[in-house]
């Protein structure tokens, strides 16, 4: 990892733990995890269920704090922020996608992507807009700027909240499974958005179960038990493009 | 976060879940639509009492013959006598503030004219009742100081007499009728004014002069009253003082000293001052009392936000989540979450207002109640619910703004 030296680290966790008191019981989530991540870098952190990929992810995504540990986000700590500093770290620093897509109900897709700029009140009306069509347009609904979330697809959805995560231009694009509730083709039209904008620069980390997703990642991230059992560079990434192309279109009947 | 933002978000927010909004908004609708329409009814019948006891007279002052009957002592016969006709002639002489003075003989009976006839009252009174009654004579004209002098039997009627002795329409002025078979020329026709807010006919009456009353129809030599006006509403009590003294010294009453107590008057004066705010105060119990009710309708109404505003927060639980994960801080969604509470009880405040004094006016229509809107019921009752939205309002948007992102992402 010699070249890593002279890139950008936008993530460095340092012996980060997290406990979870569910009765009189300690459930050690996070065991002790330390990694930096590097701006481009697209991660998948991949492991069993209940082996902590969640809880790291909130982590890191400024939702939760950790017990112990250090957490440093595009150069400022997170450990010792308080609540509403995280709010805004988040609103300027982070994307988040979900298994669920999470949008706003009846609400059009250009209203759910400006919803982060809404609590950003160095963004004006009209940039919001702009800014919102613009990333809509990044993630192929240019078309779809106003319909409503009820009256589209899953495929459709998780774009919008890929654009939504996209529109405060984050450091890091955070994704929980954000393939998990589509088909085998969805999913891999989404992975294409998502090499895309590895190839734009972005850094991007990437939940999932599945581990073919791992072989179209820069890296991945093994967990085991709250703690790291692997940590590999790949390079060899295929293209999920020419993957696609070779997944038979459904026919019409 | 700026507030046309925030402003925004709530705006959003209500009209997506049109119906659960306007619930919320209906108990701040009917509080405040009750709380204006029953203060509306309250004040009505207030300000129609009052108008109604000024109408009677304004600075009306009633002397009675008897002791206080408040006490509820049963008076004799003799007590009813104590006033004279010099009592009414000295306080006409001596007593100051007084502008106008009628004594008052009154009889019951039957009037006659041709084949029709009437039961009415006739009150013996000088020129000045008219002033103390505020009467006008429409028809003709009053009876003169020497037809007081010679005891004529003159008359002047009322309208409802005039109808229904001459239901032709017929003139009255100069006609002949019988009043307990004693005749009486009719010399005016008084204006009419209708019923009061007793339902009293204020027009079933004929006034003659107190001579005719007293030798000719009763043979008494004691009057039955006397009714003054004070020079000013001011000056009514100066001017009771003045009589009671007046009274006092015509019938020849002691003045308490050191080991005996005074005697009693023989006698009660009333002023209309008096006779008002008895009126009053028993009509502001009667607002307080529909305005209470109307009240506690109107904190029904908060409750019913804070209970729907409670649902709204858990049924959007996982809004709130994605909302504080994209970076809505805590204050933000409280701040939503009571701007939502402020738009709905500021906006069912507006309708409550409008449909309040629709209300008002409907049941004038309806039920021929008097109302009085009065503008600071109208911004009592608005400042009332905003401050009830938002104080109901408080406590959900506080569950709301103090949830944990994950726990509500997660929350299904
Ligand atoms: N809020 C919590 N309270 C108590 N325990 C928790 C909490 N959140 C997570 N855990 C526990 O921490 C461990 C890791 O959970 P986590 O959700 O991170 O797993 P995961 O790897 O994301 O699993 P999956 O693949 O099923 O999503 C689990 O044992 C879980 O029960
Ligand atoms: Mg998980």
């Amino acid at each position: 990892m010699e070249e890593n030296i002279h890139r950008k680290t936008v993530i460095e966790l340092q012996n980060v733990k997290r406990n979870f008191t569910v009765g009189d019981e300690v459930v050690h989530a996070l065991r002790g995890i330390s990694f930096k991540i590097y701006e481009g870098e697209f991660v998948t952190i991949m492991g069993t269920s209940g082996s902590g990929k969640s809880t790291l992810l909130n982590q890191l995504g400024c939702l939760d704090t950790p017990t112990s540990g250090e957490y440093i986000l595009d150069g400022v700590s997170v450990r010792t922020m308080k609540r509403r500093e995280r709010a805004v770290l988040r609103n300027r620093k982070i994307g988040f996608v979900f298994q669920n897509y999470n949008l706003l109900p009846k609400t059009t897709a250009v209203e759910n992507v400006e919803l982060p700029l809404m609590y950003n009140s160095a963004v004006s009306a009209k940039e919001r807009r702009e800014r919102a069509i613009q990333a809509l347009e990044m993630v192929g609904l240019g078309d779809r700027l106003y319909h409503k979330s009820n009256q589209m697809s899953g495929g459709q959805m998780q774009r919008v909240a890929i654009a939504r995560a996209l529109v405060n231009n984050p450091a890091v694009l955070l994704a929980d499974e954000a393939t998990g509730n589509l088909d085998t083709r969805t999913s891999f039209e989404i992975l294409v958005l998502f090499q895309q904008l590895h190839a734009m620069g972005r850094t991007i980390i990437f939940v999932t179960h599945n581990p073919e997703i791992a072989r179209y990642s820069s890296r991945n991230i093994m967990l085991r038990d709250g703690q790291i059992r692997e940590d590999t560079e790949n390079h060899d990434i295929l293209s999920a493009a020419e993957a696609l192309a070779k997944i038979p279109v459904p026919q019409d009947d | 976060m700026n507030t046309t933002n925030l402003f925004k978000i709530a705006l959003k927010a209500i009209s997506a879940n049109k119906l659960r909004s306007f619930l919320t908004a209906l108990g701040i609708i009917i509080g405040v639509a009750s709380v204006i329409a029953m203060l509306a009814i309250g004040q009505g019948s207030k300000r129609s009492i009052r108008k109604q006891i000024s109408e009677m007279g304004s600075n009306m002052i009633m002397i009675h013959p008897g002791a206080d009957m408040r006490g509820g002592v049963r008076q004799d016969a003799d007590e009813m006598q104590t006033l004279k006709l010099e009592d009414y002639e000295s306080i006409r002489d001596e007593a100051r503030y007084l502008s106008a003075i009628s004594p008052s003989v009154n009889s019951s009976g039957q009037f006659i004219y041709g084949n029709n006839n009437t039961p009415s009252t006739i009150y013996g009174v000088n020129e000045d009742y008219l002033t103390i009654r505020q009467l006008k004579v429409e028809d003709g004209e009053f009876f003169s100081e020497q037809d007081i002098r010679t005891a004529a039997k003159v008359c002047v009627l009322g309208k409802t007499v005039v109808d229904n002795l001459f239901p032709d329409g017929g003139d009255p002025i100069g006609k002949v009728v019988r009043f307990n078979s004693i005749p009486f020329r009719v010399v005016g026709v008084l204006k009419s004014k209708g019923y009061n807010s007793m339902g009293m006919d204020q027009d079933d009456l004929a006034l003659v002069p107190y001579t005719t009353v007293m030798k000719r129809i009763l043979a008494v030599t004691y009057l039955q009253g006397i009714n003054c006006s004070a020079v000013t509403e001011d000056a009514t009590d100066q001017a009771i003082e003045d009589i009671t003294a007046i009274l006092r010294k015509n019938h020849n009453l002691k003045e308490g000293t050191e080991t005996t107590e005074a005697e009693v008057n023989d006698f009660t004066i009333r002023s209309q001052e008096e006779l008002a705010t008895m009126m009053n105060s028993t009509m502001d119990l009667l607002t307080i009392l529909l305005g209470s009710v109307a009240g506690i309708s109107l904190v029904v109404g908060g409750i019913g936000i804070m209970n729907i505003m409670y649902v709204s927060v858990s049924e959007r639980t996982k809004e709130i989540g994605l909302r504080m994960s994209v970076g809505a801080r805590g204050i933000d969604i409280l701040s939503q979450f009571l701007i939502e509470a402020a738009i709905l009880s500021i906006a069912g405040g507006l309708i409550g207002v409008f449909l309040g004094i629709g209300a008002a006016y409907a049941i004038k229509m309806a039920a021929h109640m008097p109302i009085f809107i009065q503008w600071w019921s109208i911004i009592m009752s608005f400042g009332v619910c905003t401050f009830i939205g938002i104080f109901f309002g408080w406590y959900p948007a506080k569950k709301a703004a103090n949830m944990d992102p994950i726990e509500a992402l997660r929350y299904e």
